[in-house]
């Protein structure tokens, strides 16, 4: 056949929407096996959020102005938490070196990872943060930011965290690492997702964070696959 | 003739040797002349009063601590694109004394906060960005005592460098929109005091001497590094000073 | 003593410096160390040309 129909052909096979495609079922495959594990995750989002009244202050005032803030910060947490699950198996019994040695591209194989990942952590915190926004007598409003800048920023998390996570393959340390190089790169993430809902009950308009956020997932979706699969090369090595 | 035969560890063990004392002298000589101006040439500020004097410390250590990260950035993509191990070690020596310098920066800022504006820290975007530069610090170090393999712990730091580089921008950025945002308007926290030339130059003294401390060192550090790296060859095992130990 | 006093803030401006001065004395003295004990070890280590 000709060139063109071959390298159609090939395209489909292994091309990029081939490789997300693929990518993404089976990391989401892989994810549903292991259900309780995912639920443990947001479990742990529902008990840091809940402890903050606590050791602070049951004041509604108080806990109104904090909301967003410990929501987003415990997103973060939560995101840490299950970073090492993206790679860690597949490091373990070889299958990494194998996706690697795929003909797939590698970075469209990692940002199928990232969707995965996001859509069994992120998507869920985005789901749950209004019913926790009412342990913080958030007004209706500012969930609805809230809700939105969760939407947009978990992403981010999903695709720095990766990078991370394929850094720190093979590394002595684990978690505490993976946090030390990761939370200093989130902390954009934090200030213009928090800070959505907290300009909207400033009185300003939050339309600034909520582009900062999508130009921010913009940037990751094209820069960070790149340097994931980067990583995991160096760490396959 | 050409300067890239440098660029093995074997050839530049020998130049980093020369050079340091000649860096170290240059910082020291550079340290006495730049207090010298400033605190016995220049007057006392109108509004500080002498609590103004510690800028002559705390802005050339926040500029090298900023200077000397985008130099580690600079060794970590060339390592990555030509695969060398001298600029991987350059990088590898950067760091800690990167690290010493925003530490440096971070303390000798409080203690200008506290007198000035009344408070120790005070979230202002400079000192809060500076904070996490530290952090960002921190964790290339942490990754390279992470990785036992020495060109593993090469590339993977510095990849993370590079991704680190990338993000200042934009964590400078967002911690200054935090801070107008919530500051309010006006007080831009450090500024400096409008500067007599006579305290525009002391500064500039005293950046070239921690810019000069910092080469001094980071070739110390880095000779150190090519020895623990490179013992066993046949070079390092020929060191006239080596057969002296 | 006025030097020292230095107006009334001498205890930030020579915290500042104090600290800023150990910092430089504590990295100087441990990279020093850190050369010395490299060439230590590189003196014990026999040569295996392997130049890694």
């Amino acid at each position: 056949m000709s060139t063109a129909m071959a390298l159609a052909e090939h395209d489909a096979q292994y091309g990029v929407v081939a490789a997300l495609r693929w990518s993404t079922a089976r990391d989401l495959r892989l994810a549903m096996r292991s259900r309780s594990e995912l639920a443990v995750q947001l479990l742990f989002y529902v008990i840091v959020v809940s402890l903050f009244p606590l050791a602070a202050t049951p004041d509604r005032v108080i806990l109104q102005a904090l909301g967003p803030g410990v929501l987003w910060v415990a997103a973060l947490l939560a995101s840490l938490l299950s970073l090492p699950r993206l790679f860690a198996s597949d490091f373990a019994d070889g299958t990494l070196e194998q996706i690697a040695l795929s003909p797939y591209p590698l970075p469209a194989l990692m940002t199928g990872k990232v969707i995965a990942h996001w859509l069994t952590t992120g998507l869920p915190l985005a789901v749950l943060a209004p019913v926790l926004g009412l342990q913080y007598g958030l007004e209706p409003e500012v969930v609805t930011l809230l809700v939105l800048s969760l939407l947009l920023g978990t992403p981010i998390l999903s695709f720095l965290g990766a990078i991370g996570a394929a850094l720190t393959l093979g590394a002595r340390g684990g978690g505490s690492l993976l946090a030390l190089l990761v939370l200093p790169l989130y902390v954009p993430v934090l200030i213009f997702g928090a800070g959505t809902a907290d300009a909207m009950r400033a009185g300003l308009s939050a339309a600034p964070n909520l582009s900062l956020l999508g130009a921010g997932l913009l940037i990751a979706l094209v820069g960070a696959p790149f340097a994931t699969a980067a990583s995991v090369r160096i760490a396959l090595d | 003739m050409s300067l890239y035969q440098y660029s093995a560890p074997a050839a530049f063990y020998p130049v980093a040797g020369l050079l340091a004392p000649w860096f170290a002298w240059a910082a020291a000589l550079c340290a006495i002349a730049g207090l010298w101006i400033g605190f016995g040439i220049a007057p006392t500020d109108f509004q500080q009063g002498e609590a103004y004097r510690i800028i002559f410390i705390h802005v050339p250590a926040a500029w090298m601590s900023m200077f000397i990260y985008v130099v580690m950035a600079f060794w970590s993509i060339v390592a990555l694109a030509f695969n060398t191990r001298l600029s991987a070690m350059m990088a590898q020596a950067l760091a800690p004394t990167g690290a010493w310098m925003t530490f440096i920066a971070l303390w000798t800022g409080a203690l200008w906060g506290r007198p000035t504006w009344g408070t120790y820290w005070a979230w202002d975007a400079r000192m809060t960005s500076e904070l996490i530069l530290l952090f960002l610090y921190f964790g290339v170090v942490a990754l390279r005592n992470a990785i036992d393999d020495p060109r593993r712990a090469d590339r993977a730091c510095a990849v993370l460098t590079i991704v680190g580089a990338v993000n200042i921008p934009i964590i400078y950025f967002s911690v200054q929109w935090w801070n107008t945002l919530h500051q309010g308007a006006s007080v831009s926290l450090t500024a400096a005091p409008r500067m007599a030339s006579i305290m525009l130059t002391a500064m500039l003294v005293m950046t070239f001497a921690a810019w000069f401390y910092s080469i001094a060192v980071a070739l110390v550090r880095v000779r150190a590094i090519i020895l623990e790296r490179e013992r066993g060859s046949a070079w390092v095992a020929g060191l006239p000073r080596l057969q002296r130990a | 003593m006025e030097f020292l006093a230095m107006g009334g803030y001498g205890f930030y401006v020579w915290g500042a410096y104090g600290v800023a001065a150990l910092a430089i004395v504590v990295e100087a003295w441990s990279v020093r160390a850190r050369a010395r004990a490299a060439e230590k070890l590189a003196a014990a280590t026999p040569s295996e040309d392997r130049g890694r």
